[in-house]
């Protein structure tokens, strides 16, 4: 009977060691589950939108813009009719991309009042190790189950945040504007090679030095979802 | 005054050497729009490979409007030396043939011959000009299509939308006319000081090479002279791509960032012209023609 007992003890203990050596792909979070859901509505979208660039050495008009998307996880912004200017990388990094392949794991991390709103944070980090990145925090409206800030940090291409707003695709998940937020390197071309000798645009000259924090903004006017978008578009 | 005009121009296209402006100006463009068809990609990618850095660039780079950029920034420097060849020649070579006598002894007055060789002068220019756009832009713009117009510059990059670019190249080449203008009346005002052509055609090319490097030289002592050199307003055409920003960092279509500055530079080149051209026409009244 006292051999049954410690016999008991001990395979509850092992039982209790290889639970918590599980990987932690089993701790999905009830509530990246329920964006997961909402997102799973949208297959494919065509979106359009006006983008500006907002980075210290770039001078930029706004331009309109079609975002592409089709599940998983392709993406790709084009302007119409001219040459768009989009972070290294960081643009395909959307909610719709990093919860689509659900290669993650999850860590709560409490909760934070952001623009008034009390958001759910949640850590997400890949279980693939070939995925480009490393870890990416998500600000997540419980009652509405939204996404409204991401911050990802990326192997190659630096840190990311998205800030997101929505309007009356918020059924699907779908923002109605974003914004990239992404640290920029330095710009310098030597004179001998842009030919430029004479005296140029000193006020640029000086917020390209000072700002290194570039943002695009896209604010979407339509989308059209799951109409089928073929693949070789991306 | 007109048949005067149609004389010089006649005296000015049937030269062989008038023609070696043109041959040079085509065989340039034609050879660096052959070297970026072939190989631009790799130029674009090296220009670009700080913003690679960062961002990445949709769109084609390389179109007509950079390259025709790209051939003024080359050509605008080296174009007023073709001009030097025939605006320089127009006092000393009649000088040098002995004809000088015999156009001054018409019933024309002295002030009117110089005024429409000075004309003849400046129609050739124009017309290298209008070459030169025709060839750097139409042609680049046929042959490498056309985009937004993305400019790198030392500092910062320019994007100019498609449809807000053509216009600032009819300005820029208007702009480039006054230029070469002034370039045309230093020659002339030498051309009248020479008894033969090598002479002032040598010393035109000789004063733009020198006060293009003293304008080009951030050195503190020739900061202070620089505004009065005319080679340092001959190089604001460029003024015409760089765009204002509104207080979010837009970009503002159709706006030029420093039209002062242009305004500057064209009334300085004009003072040169009257100055450089009145002179030529006291030196030339008061000159003893012994040839």
């Amino acid at each position: 009977m006292k051999n049954y007992k410690v016999i008991l003890v001990i395979g509850a203990l092992f039982l209790l060691s290889f639970m918590s050596s599980m990987p932690l792909a089993a701790q999905l979070d009830p509530l990246i589950e329920k964006v997961s859901q909402k997102l799973a509505l949208v297959n494919d979208y065509v979106a359009e939108g006006n983008m500006k660039t907002d980075v210290a050495f770039i001078k930029a008009s706004l331009g309109k813009v079609k975002v592409y998307f089709k599940k998983p996880n392709l993406l790709k912004v084009k302007k119409e009719g001219g040459i768009s200017l989009l972070p290294r990388g960081g643009v395909s990094l959307t909610i719709n991309t990093l919860l689509n392949t659900k290669q993650y794991t999850t860590i709560p991390a409490g909760t934070q009042l952001v623009n008034g709103k009390n958001l759910t944070v949640i850590k997400l980090i890949p279980t693939d190790d070939n995925l480009d990145w490393v870890i990416s925090t998500l600000w997540i409206d419980p009652i509405a189950a939204l996404v409204y800030k991401t911050a990802t940090t990326t192997k190659e291409n630096g840190s990311y945040e998205i800030t997101m707003q929505y309007g009356e695709y918020a059924n699907y998940g779908l923002a109605s504007k974003i914004i990239f937020s992404f640290n920029t390197k330095d710009y310098k071309l030597p004179n001998g090679i842009t030919l430029e000798f004479g005296d140029e645009d000193p006020s640029a000259k000086q917020k390209a030095l000072k700002n290194k924090k570039g943002t695009i903004e896209i604010t979407y006017s339509k989308y059209s979802i799951n109409k089928g978008i073929p693949s070789n578009l991306f | 005054m007109w048949s005067l005009i149609q004389v010089e121009l006649y005296k000015i296209f049937r030269r062989p050497r008038t023609y070696i402006a043109f041959g040079a100006v085509a065989a340039l463009i034609v050879v660096i729009q052959l070297g970026l068809k072939i190989d631009g990609n790799s130029y674009a990618a090296f220009l670009m490979k700080d913003i690679n850095d960062t961002l990445t660039v949709d769109g084609k780079v390389l179109n007509g409007y950079l390259i025709c950029y790209i051939l003024l920034q080359l050509l605008l420097v080296h174009v007023p030396l073709l001009v030097a060849l025939i605006a320089a020649d127009m006092l000393s070579g009649e000088a040098n043939l002995g004809t000088l006598r015999l156009l001054f002894s018409t019933p024309f007055s002295r002030t009117q011959w110089v005024l429409a060789k000075f004309i003849a002068a400046s129609v050739y220019t124009i017309l290298l000009l209008i070459w030169l756009a025709f060839l750097a832009l139409f042609v680049s713009m046929w042959v490498f299509g056309t985009d937004d117009l993305f400019l790198m510059k030392s500092n910062y990059v320019v994007l100019i939308e498609q449809k807000d670019v053509l216009w600032r190249y009819v300005g820029a080449f208007v702009f480039a006319s006054f230029s070469l203008l002034t370039v045309t009346s230093l020659g002339f005002l030498m051309s009248s000081m020479a008894g033969n052509s090598i002479g002032p055609i040598v010393g035109t090319m000789s004063a733009i090479v020198f006060f293009t490097i003293l304008s080009t030289l951030n050195i503190p002592l020739f900061t202070i002279i620089k505004p009065y050199l005319f080679t340092t307003h001959m190089n604001n055409w460029k003024e015409f791509f760089d765009i204002k920003v509104n207080a979010s960092n837009e970009a503002i279509t159709g706006s030029i960032l420093n039209i002062p500055k242009i305004k500057t530079s064209l009334i300085v080149l004009t003072l040169h012209i009257i100055l450089f051209v009145t002179a030529s026409i006291m030196i030339m009244k008061k000159k003893d023609i012994l040839s």
